[in-house]
């Protein structure tokens, strides 16, 4: 049984159907990729997942549990870093992890002990008491990972999360959730528009365009399926995508946030 | 220290078979965030306590030189208004935490979170709460160095305390209502700047209701500030002075809260899209 499955998930904001008519399914234990232009719908597809987006029709099922009906389950089972920098930059990594450690009701005795081997795990022992103000947009980046971790999630949700990294910073990023999967078992659903990140990182993608998916597979397969021995994951975009990775914005809205992003990520 | 894949029993935590007491737990988990981020830079509260001291040292002195205002001690008077002035300038705006959580996507991570979001809320009031605390010995302080006649019996104390602590909840989850609707730092400030003066004047804080005109009269008595300081003046200073009476008092403040939170636990996802 795959331990996440949409079935003909469907998003509208106004004239605009951003999700359309959705039906994918992902096997526990991968590491998988939604890519797709600005626009293209990723990020409404896991609002939609994390509970946070009621869809306007279709539903979705997580280890089991539909995303209407049982919210509350899904939650527990999942975990979710979102696409902006969410870590509180007033308080300490620490502190960060220990609000979240709570409100996952994890156990008292076993919070701390917890807490140090996630930031251990991410690398982060030595900044542990340190206010996150002071961190690199990497370290902020692997803070938040462990925190949406602390509760060990079967499935983890990361949307966009090298956004705004330097190159060293991503890689350490990448290195560290391909880490996640096989200590935890996690299965990870990503979004991304960086074709280099899917490419090294996912075992399978979908590619997203106009809130519909126009080709899923490994990335392996995608390449294949051009017929040019040289293809590269780019080149199965644009077949796909059409040729819009520059072109199609996102509107001003997004564009600003994302460049806020980047900046805090500095 | 290798851990097992997913070794913890995910629905067995937070014992279900106490969703109140989890209901509880979780918004002190809201309150302590606000209260740690408060401790690492406590700055705040001291400028906090400038507007209150301009109010009692300044106006205070001036105005209890007039005669005919049917007050028998005009700075007794004042002091209970003040504190709950103070109340509420410290939850009107409190709201705007929410919208920043929202601009950084922590409130989104919340959202995600086993919490429920009345206890969101009740967690964002309580912190409220814990600011208008540090006012209250500010303001007895204050109070005490000019001569306000106070109250120091043990129980008329409590009373103030839990006042105090309605009054914000009330005024921060009212803030944080608005915050869900308008969803911007202009527009909320914007607002709060409208409400903030019309809630003190329509109220028993600076004068009382006897002297004002039939028509504020009517949104004086539908004012839950004006519970609040009609629950302070009887508690807070001897003798005591009441409009009303304690128990109406607290369940209006109590009532009105409860009501709001219930409303703001159905908005909250709105700040999520």
């Amino acid at each position: 049984m795959p331990i996440l499955e949409t079935r003909e998930l469907t998003r509208i904001f106004g004239d605009l159907k951003a999700v359309d008519r959705l039906s994918i399914s992902v096997e526990a234990g991968g590491i998988f990729g939604l890519l797709g232009p600005n626009g293209a719908g990723k990020s409404t597809v896991i609002k939609m997942l994390t509970t946070l987006l009621p869809p306007t029709s279709g539903t979705a099922r997580i280890d089991g549990y539909d995303i209407i009906r049982q919210s509350g389950q899904v939650r527990r089972a999942i975990g979710y870093v979102p696409q902006l920098l969410s870590a509180d930059s007033s308080l300490t990594g620490y502190e960060n992890l220990l609000i979240f450690a709570k409100l996952y009701d994890l156990p008292r005795k076993e919070r701390e002990g917890r807490i140090r081997y996630s930031l251990e795990f991410m690398g982060l022992s030595e900044a542990t008491d340190q206010l996150v103000r002071t961190y690199s947009g990497g370290m902020i980046r692997r803070l938040e990972i462990a925190q949406s971790m602390l509760h060990r999630p079967r499935v983890l949700f990361l949307d966009e999360p090298t956004i705004g990294l330097d190159p060293v910073a991503r890689k350490m990023v990448w290195e560290h959730i391909g880490q996640l999967r096989e200590e935890f078992g996690t299965t990870i659903f990503l979004t991304t528009h960086f074709m280099e990140e899917a490419d090294s990182l996912c075992h399978r993608v979908a590619i997203m365009h106009h809130g519909t998916v126009r080709a899923i597979g490994a990335p392996e397969e995608l390449k294949t399926s051009l017929g040019d021995p040289d293809a590269t994951l780019d080149d199965v975009f644009l077949h796909y995508a059409g040729d819009t990775l520059e072109s199609s914005g996102g509107g001003f809205r997004e564009v600003s946030r994302q460049r806020r992003t980047a900046r805090r990520l500095g | 220290m290798r851990l097992v894949v997913n070794d913890a029993p995910r629905a067995g935590w937070g014992n279900p078979a106490w969703p109140l007491i989890n209901f509880f737990r979780k918004a002190l988990v809201i309150a302590e965030f606000e209260i740690r981020k408060l401790r690492h830079d406590p700055t705040e509260l001291v400028f906090r306590a400038v507007q209150p001291a301009l109010w009692l040292l300044v106006f205070g002195q001036v105005f209890s030189r007039i005669r005919g205002t049917g007050v028998a001690n005009y700075q007794d008077f004042l002091a209970a208004g003040i504190l709950a002035q103070s109340v509420l300038f410290i939850a009107i705006f409190s709201g705007i935490s929410v919208i920043w959580e929202r601009d950084l996507g922590i409130v989104h991570k919340f959202l995600v979170s086993p919490t429920s979001r009345v206890a969101l809320v009740l967690g964002k009031a309580a912190s409220a709460g814990a600011r208008a605390l540090s006012q209250v010995i500010i303001i007895y302080l204050l109070s005490w160095l000019i001569g306000v006649h106070l109250n120091w019996n043990p129980p008329a104390l409590l009373v103030v305390l839990v006042t105090v602590l309605l009054g914000a909840a009330f005024f921060a989850t009212f803030s944080l209502v608005i915050a869900f609707l308008v969803k911007t730092r202009e527009r909320f400030m914007g607002i709060g700047q409208v409400m903030t003066m019309p809630l003190f004047f329509a109220s028993n804080a600076i004068y009382p209701i006897a002297m004002m005109p039939a028509w504020l009269r009517v949104i004086a008595h539908g004012n839950p500030l004006t519970y609040e300081v009609d629950a302070l003046r009887g508690m807070m200073i001897v003798p005591g002075i009441h409009t009303y009476n304690i128990g109406l008092d607290m369940a209006v403040l109590f009532c009105a809260t409860a009501v709001l939170m219930l409303i703001g636990g159905r908005l909250y996802a709105r700040v999520a899209t």
